[in-house]
């Protein structure tokens, strides 16, 4: 009965087995990731991205037709482009780094919808770069696992820097010059991730398992692995149980894992024992005496 | 020969009448009208495609250059059926005066039969009645009409030149009727992505199944995909379809994972650019015709 209702799905299904392994590649990478970026208080910065890849996905359509992997290299491209420039002002100017976000994405999409229409199609080109999660190909899978890997590598590398220069940037710059360059190093590492995301499975499900895992995490742990180990976690059930939701209910299948994650994030946020609703409105007791 | 004939009277002609025969501004809302609007109306009339080959019209978003030419235009020719729901709209804003010229009034407009698992649309006809050839001629006789009544000096032209497309549908049709009739009745089942076919089903007795709704607005789910899946392993479906506007990579990994064959590109509600396979409604009909018996056979 459970058996069937669980894990037949997967037995009987390869896009339903592929979906897993996509979401579980994303999970692994987008956790500790989205803990990162909410920390530093850059929660909406995917939604920045998925915007500012659009001139390079239209370059890449202009130059090389639909081809995925050419708008894929080229949203990359102006992602990164847009990031590293958003991270020099912030660093040269008194700008801070959402606003200079702000700037150069709005100025990346003017530039990405004047290119779409000098074609003069009306074809919708995030859509067709935007992949779903049940139609994964050798090449999305094999590019969201590589590039989870890769970033989840780097990270530990850098890992020691970036949490000092998250918590403490002025002392990191009194001891080491690292700061700056783990900064534009983790900033690089979120565009990949995010672009293969909406490569191989859409803005919404990569953009929402970026960020909600990592702020329903934020009511069960405080130091930083806890967080991070929490919101993998949480990644993890929400794309089990989002994909059988959306197998037995006939929910489009993204929209059905991020329901999921959100409504683990409001059980979260209520029920959380670090600074959760209930916790916080109870009388603490042993306070007293 | 003949071109050049017509060209020369009519130059005598414009200067005998002593002003400069321009040619009526028309405007169709997608490429498939447009190709109808081009055949009859020949020489004598302009006709400017606001949805551009390979664009989408249920998902259109119109720009202030479509406005004006909706402004300056004597006639606009929709499809109806609940396709260009933005249309009115952009009509209303730009001021025109223009006709609009509804080319399916007439047809037997069949239900869409897509949402038995309760997505609900806004509209429930199935507006890709062209796909009928004996609709495509109801087309045809309410352009005809049209233009004659906008322009009756060209009521012959468009009169004679309707009577010669006319005869190409029919020829048209008997083809698709003697294409499909070497195929058995039991192989005529198609998965395609974009459920845009239910005319044609209807017509020519072929079954399509699309894992989305009749719009290329529905995101799939996995319980739709999965029964599609089981459905082509149980009944043995020989081809998966790709259309021209969806997303193609769940087409194929249906069709890696059932083993069904893979048939080529289908044009269905927009046509190819000029260099492309489908530059015309006939061209377009004989495509798909093409792809369906290479698949099936």
């Amino acid at each position: 009965m459970i058996f069937d209702a669980l894990i037949a799905p997967f037995f009987e299904f390869e896009f339903m087995r592929r979906a897993l392994v996509g979401c579980v590649a994303l999970s692994l990478a987008a956790g500790p990731v989205g803990t990162f970026l909410m920390l530093r208080r850059m929660s909406l910065f995917g939604d920045a991205m998925a915007h500012a890849i659009l001139p390079g996905a239209a370059l890449g359509y202009l130059a090389f037709g639909l081809s995925l992997s050419a708008m894929t290299m080229g949203g990359l491209i102006t992602g990164l482009l847009v990031v590293i420039l958003a991270g020099l002002v912030t660093r040269t100017t008194n700008l801070r780094e959402d606003a200079s976000i702000a700037g150069f994405y709005l100025i990346s999409l003017a530039i990405g919808v004047s290119l779409v229409s000098l074609k003069g199609s009306n074809i919708d080109l995030l859509r067709v770069l935007f992949g779903s999660i049940l139609a994964l190909d050798d090449a999305a899978m094999m590019l969201l696992v590589a590039m989870s890997s890769v970033t989840l590598l780097i990270l530990s590398l850098i890992f020691r820097p970036f949490v000092l220069e998250c918590v403490d940037p002025s002392f990191l710059r009194s001891v080491s010059r690292a700061g700056g360059p783990a900064h534009l190093i983790f900033l690089a590492l979120v565009v990949t991730t995010l672009v293969s995301g909406f490569n191989a499975l859409g803005t919404l499900l990569s953009v929402g398992m970026m960020m909600l895992p990592a702020i329903a995490a934020r009511f069960w742990a405080v130091e930083l692995t806890g967080i991070i180990f929490s919101a993998t976690l949480i990644g993890l059930i929400a794309s089990l149980s989002g994909l059988i939701l959306s197998y037995h209910t006939g929910l489009p299948s993204g929209p059905a894992i991020i329901l999921v994650a959100g409504g683990l994030y409001l059980l979260s946020l209520i029920f959380g024992p670090r600074g959760g609703l209930i916790l916080k409105f109870l009388p603490r007791r042993h306070l007293e005496a | 020969m003949f071109k050049r004939f017509a060209l020369t009277l009519a130059l005598i002609c414009a200067s005998t009448y002593g002003q400069a025969q321009s040619k009526m501004e028309t405007i169709a809302s997608m490429s498939i009208i447009a190709d109808f609007v081009r055949q009859i109306g020949g020489e004598r009339v302009n006709v400017t495609t606001l949805v551009a080959a390979g664009g989408d019209a249920h998902t259109f978003q119109p720009a202030p250059q479509d406005a004006r030419r909706v402004a300056q235009a004597k006639l606009v020719f929709i499809n109806g059926l609940g396709l260009e729901g933005w249309l009115p709209r952009l009509v209303q804003s730009s001021g025109s005066k223009a006709r609009i010229i509804t080319v399916s009034q007439g047809v037997q407009a069949i239900r869409d039969t897509s949402d038995a698992d309760g997505h609900s649309h806004a509209h429930d006809l199935d507006p890709h009645a062209w796909q009928n050839v004996a609709n495509a001629k109801i087309y045809i006789r309410n352009i005809a009409q049209a233009l004659s009544a906008a322009d009756a000096e060209g009521a012959p032209t468009y009169a004679a030149r309707a009577d010669a497309y006319l005869a190409e549908l029919d020829r048209l049709d008997a083809d698709i009727r003697a294409g499909l009739a070497t195929i058995p009745p039991e192989r005529r089942r198609i998965i395609t992505s974009h459920d845009a076919f239910g005319y044609f089903a209807k017509a020519y007795g072929m079954n399509f199944i699309a894992p989305q709704g009749v719009s290329t607005e529905a995101e799939a789910s996995s319980r739709d995909v999965a029964r599609i899946i089981r459905q082509i392993r149980a009944e043995k479906i020989p081809a998966v379809f790709l259309e021209n506007i969806s997303d193609p990579r769940l087409m194929v990994q249906i069709a890696r994972e059932t083993g069904a064959k893979m048939g080529a590109p289908l044009f269905s509600d927009s046509l190819s650019p000029e260099s492309g396979p489908a530059p015309t409604y006939l061209a377009m009909m004989r495509n798909n015709l093409k792809a369906f018996l290479d698949a099936l056979r």
